[in-house]
């Protein structure tokens, strides 16, 4: 009997049905034993699955659904159809300049990996004390975004940041990279590959020690320079790394709401807005609940043509 | 190796790069140890414009009391803690389970069921009548869902995986108003209650991506042996599985560590007073009551940056484990 019981709980759902005809005797235990397979799988995945629609699934469709609405958060929302995008595209200019950053961010965030490869072909060496090096290295990604821009804010502090004691050193006049709508948008960003830049690193470095030893030599022997060997042999054999060096970069430029929040507060004049900034600015400050949903909309679409191709690679993997 | 180990070159190479190594370390790092120096400096030194000459006094344990004992920076701190650590908790243990299911289980499209259901019993309180038209459309959605990805051949499994990893990227912004008014209406708003469950639902994402990945790496003869065994599914998961979870779990609770100890976006919008703000929040309003006084928003700085450094220094090897692991199967 027991025999019969284990060869169904194996089986599983194919077989449940005949199991019940041969054991006579169906108790609480057997039943858990016959439909376990069944029973186990859902009993794994529902706290996470209940969690994440609450807080993830549900939010998404709510949003959608306020973007058609004129809301100011506290009385009834009033139904305006496209109204909210309608404002964004055609009137917005903050929206403009918002979506214009935002392409700067991704554009000059693409720097993260290059710094990150540089920084890790330098460091990849067995000299003493390099274990620690590379950690030091790595210190700007471990501390919070809110740190970051205050050291940054500090950095570029007109009258006594170390960037203009520099350049005074050398003879330039100082600048206020913060309050000039010309630079202040590289300002966050250069603040941003700072940290960005830490990570990459770290990816590169991995992916460099996972690396096949023998096609280096190889190449060696077969007398081919450094930079030959660097793009023909060594790149692609990075490939994972870049991926995903590119993947965390470009989601690292879309979400940049923390040093700007930080460091400008989307000025001066709005100039160094972001969308998710924006965002936040109408639907927190400005009471504009439903305008504020529709920029996170927009957001949300940018980023979700990025998710499908992220998500199409990744399942073309798993096949 | 590449580059090529610089022991095979000369003496002149190898001096040299051990010494560029820490200079460019020391430019690297320039920002930071220019924070760390002016949280020792006194006022004197602040408003005399003296950020980088020697400092006239060494006023470390001064700027630091005062960080602590003037302002809340010591409940920030523990608020910080008290949201982490469950946070910590919390996404793992869900994550290790449904990241067990998947990669062990072959779902069904009924599981669809779930999520569903949570939508709807959510919408219709929440909403009112518009709650129901959510509903409507949500339920339109998924049928249409369902029926689309009942023809082509795609397995449910990877479906919900999906799900997750794609959970992953979304930005913060589009579930902004629905949580804080979630939040709000579940009556959170304003304790750290509020951080650590929307924290541990949205790191689910990651988690499960990574402990999905895994786990599936582990050998499956395992498995099929303890069942010949005798061993339930759940004895399975924790006497076979769980034990061999080790690396990861240390691996992931680090990183969940620090991302959550760094949430900066989410403690300004589910919390505002001094009991619930966790340090990120605490420092960015202490900076305006300190207008100028430079060397203790350098004091509150170090000591927020503090944890999540020590944290990595300890674990270093699995934080970076856990790094690579996450997404380099991809």
């Amino acid at each position: 009997m027991a025999d019969i019981q284990k060869q169904d709980a194996l089986q599983g759902v194919a077989t449940a049905g005949d199991g019940a005809a041969v054991l006579q005797t169906p108790n609480a235990a057997t039943f858990f034993n016959r439909h376990q397979m069944r029973i186990a799988p859902i009993v794994f995945i529902t706290p996470a699955m209940i969690l994440f629609s609450i807080y993830v699934i549900y939010p998404i469709v709510n949003s959608i659904w306020i973007s058609f609405h004129d809301w100011d958060g506290i009385v009834e929302p009033y139904f305006i159809g496209l109204g909210n995008y309608e404002e964004l595209i055609v009137w917005d200019e903050a929206f403009l300049t918002a979506i214009w950053n935002n392409v700067q961010w991704l554009v000059f965030f693409m720097l993260a990996p290059v710094i990150g490869l540089a920084l890790a072909l330098f460091l990849n060496q067995t000299v003493f004390g390099i274990r620690l090096i590379k950690s030091l290295f790595f210190f700007p990604f471990v501390i919070s975004q809110v740190v970051v821009g205050l050291v940054f804010s500090w950095f570029y502090d007109p009258s006594f940041g170390l960037l203009n004691v520099a350049l005074q050193a050398i003879g330039l006049d100082a600048i206020s990279p913060l309050s000039n709508e010309r630079y202040v948008t590289f300002a966050i960003i250069a603040a941003g590959l700072w940290p960005q830049s830490a990570y990459c690193m770290i990816l590169y470095l991995t992916g460099l020690n996972n690396i096949n030893p023998e096609q280096i030599e190889a190449g060696r022997i077969d007398g081919a320079r450094s930079w030959t060997m660097l793009w023909n042999i060594i790149l692609p054999q990075l490939r994972p790394a870049t991926f995903l060096a590119i993947v965390v970069t470009v989601i690292g430029a879309l979400r940049s709401f923390d040093l700007v929040a930080i460091m400008t507060n989307g000025g001066p004049y709005g100039s160094s807005t972001v969308l998710a900034f924006k965002m936040v600015r109408e639907a927190l400050f400005n009471n504009r609940v439903g305008y504020g949903a529709a920029v996170a909309v927009m957001l949300f679409l940018i980023m979700s043509v990025y998710i499908t191709y992220f998500l199409t690679r990744m399942l073309r993997a798993e096949r | 190796m590449f580059p090529a180990p610089i022991e095979r070159q000369g003496r002149g190479a190898q001096i040299s790069y051990r010494v560029a190594i820490w200079v460019v370390l020391f430019l690297w790092l320039l920002p930071l140890l220019a924070v760390m120096v002016t949280s020792i400096r006194s006022l004197t030194d602040i408003t005399q414009g003296n950020y980088w000459g020697w400092p006239t006094d060494f006023n470390m344990i001064e700027n630091y009391a005062e960080v602590f004992t003037r302002t809340p920076m010591g409940k920030y701190l523990i608020n910080s803690i008290l949201i982490t650590l469950p946070t910590a908790v919390g996404a793992v243990a869900l994550a290790t389970m449904a990241g067990f299911a998947l990669a062990y289980y072959r779902f069904r499209f009924d599981v669809a069921v779930i999520p569903v259901l949570a939508v709807v019993l959510l919408s219709v309180p929440l909403q009112g009548a518009s709650g129901f038209v959510i509903v409507l459309v949500a339920v339109a959605v998924a049928c249409g869902l369902w029926w689309l990805l009942s023809r082509v051949k795609v397995s449910a499994t990877i479906v919900l995986f999906a799900m997750f990893i794609a959970g992953n990227f979304i930005p913060f912004q589009i579930l902004m108003i629905p949580v804080r008014n979630l939040t709000i209406a579940t009556g959170l708003y304003d304790t750290v209650f509020a951080l650590i469950i929307f924290h541990i639902a949205f790191q689910t994402g990651f988690c499960t991506l990574f402990m999905r990945n895994f786990i599936k790496g582990l050998p499956y003869e395992l498995i099929e042996a303890a069942r010949m065994e005798g061993a339930n599914e759940f004895e399975l998961f924790w006497y076979v599985v769980m034990p061999l979870m080790r690396p990861a779990l240390a691996a992931l609770s680090v990183l969940i560590f620090t991302f959550i100890w760094n949430d900066y976006f989410w403690a300004l919008v589910l919390v505002q007073s001094d009991n619930a703000q966790p340090i990120t929040a605490g420092i960015q309003a202490l900076r305006g009551q300190w207008i100028g006084s430079w060397n203790l928003i350098s004091a509150g700085s170090i000591v927020a940056a503090l944890p999540p450094v020590a944290m990595f220094f300890i674990m270093q090897r699995h934080f970076i484990a856990g790094l690579t692991l996450g997404g380099v199967k991809g």
